[in-house]
């Protein structure tokens, strides 16, 4: 298809918060030209240079790797700059900061409480034995990395936690991208750690707090998969429970 | 609370949305309430076909008076609604499968057809045996 250069001009409301003068938010609208390369993040970038400087948000890398610019549009949770406003033309935007977070000012969230739940996953490989330098590399075969390769694909742009009816619900719930990642060192052959993860995993608030509604993986940029990497490991949580996780010599050592 | 610091000031006079009414706000949501909400119908059919069995043991006269009951306006209507809901809640299973299954090498979609498959085939087949088989 042929790339159309003329400008056209599409409506994009945008909440706004103000923690100084607002008790709750609002919308602004704001008329926007675009031409068809134009990815929603720098429409928001159009409002703020040309139209009011004062509108926040997140955004860094402007290619889909860096996960700050999550907002959702239309109600759908998407990373603004991997999504162009073309697509939403003649109809209007509806920008609003990601669900089920505190906002902190006009589009951005206050992501604490995820930073907190990505440290209790412990996301870095557990060994039960430092392995000498000079013993050389630890080897995988291809099929090993393909164990855990998807879910190491995240981002951390917490768009599958604005897709989480559980996590809104439920802050407690550990929620997808933490989960997955957790799953990501699980399976991982380098990795001895699934008893010092055991806890996080096994509460109500670990994979039981997931109900399968499934969008988190809808949404996710990266097709990590977290509800396949929760769901999944409701089973080895099961067998955790009978011990036979340990039977199968699969579980690690404390 | 965080051990990690809000680098905003006014982080304290944080605004969180309400959830009132967030599965009417998503049709993926609402999709997922009718899955949920279709069990109740699953088990309330499954109540009828017990109380059934009771009657049963009650001997033949309360076991008929059970099957005329079936054959009301007000069941016929429970039974067509509850039809449409196992059919939806069965796709619905077999959709989520690949989901709940360990890392497999196959196409997702294959789980899921083939699920689907089996139980139009196995559905398929009692009600064969049930049409030519009865005496």
């Amino acid at each position: 298809m042929p790339i159309d250069t003329t400008t056209r001009t599409i409506e994009i409301e945008c909440l706004r918060y103000d923690p100084q003068t607002d008790t709750e938010p609002h919308f602004s609208s704001y008329q926007v030209p675009f031409s068809d390369d134009m990815s929603v993040l720098e429409g928001l970038q159009y409002i703020k240079d040309q139209l009011d400087g004062s509108l926040t948000f997140r955004w860094s890398c402007r290619m889909a790797i860096c996960g700050s610019c999550g907002q959702e549009v239309n109600g759908v949770p998407v990373l603004s700059c991997h999504t162009f406003l073309r697509d939403y033309f003649p109809h209007k935007l509806r920008i609003e900061p990601l669900n089920n977070f505190p906002i902190i000012r006009d589009l951005v969230i206050d992501q604490n409480d995820f930073l907190d739940k990505l440290e209790s996953v412990k996301p870095y490989l557990v060994t039960k034995l430092e392995k000498p330098l000079a013993a050389g590399p630890h080897l995988q075969t291809p099929q090993q990395l393909n164990r855990y390769y998807a879910y190491s694909q995240c981002i951390n742009c917490l768009l599958c936690y604005a897709a989480c009816p559980q996590y809104g619900l439920n802050s407690d719930f550990t929620g997808p991208a933490a989960l997955a990642l957790l799953h990501r060192y699980n399976a991982d052959s380098r990795d001895q750690g699934w008893q010092v993860r055991a806890e996080v995993i096994n509460a109500d608030a670990g994979v039981w707090g997931c109900t399968l509604v499934g969008y988190c993986s809808e949404v996710c940029p990266k097709a990590v998969d977290p509800a396949h990497a929760i769901n999944q490991n409701k089973v080895n949580s099961a067998m955790d429970f009978f011990g036979v996780l340990k039977l199968m010599n699969k579980g690690g050592t404390e | 609370m965080s051990r990690y610091r809000s680098t905003a000031k006014t982080a304290a006079r944080t605004y969180m949305q309400p959830m009132a009414g967030w599965w009417t706000k998503n049709p993926y949501f609402v999709r997922y309430m009718v899955r949920e909400g279709s069990a109740l119908l699953l088990t309330a059919y499954a109540l009828v076909l017990l109380v059934g069995l009771w009657r049963l043991s009650q001997g033949a006269a309360a076991f008929d008076a059970w099957r005329a009951a079936l054959a009301s306006p007000l069941s016929v209507v429970f039974h067509a609604v509850g039809l449409v809901m196992v059919v939806y809640h069965s796709y619905t299973w077999f959709d989520v499968m690949p989901k709940t299954a360990p890392d497999q090498p196959i196409d997702p979609k294959l789980i899921t057809g083939g699920g689907i498959a089996a139980a139009v085939a196995v559905s398929v087949l009692i009600l064969a045996a049930l049409l030519w088989g009865a005496p």
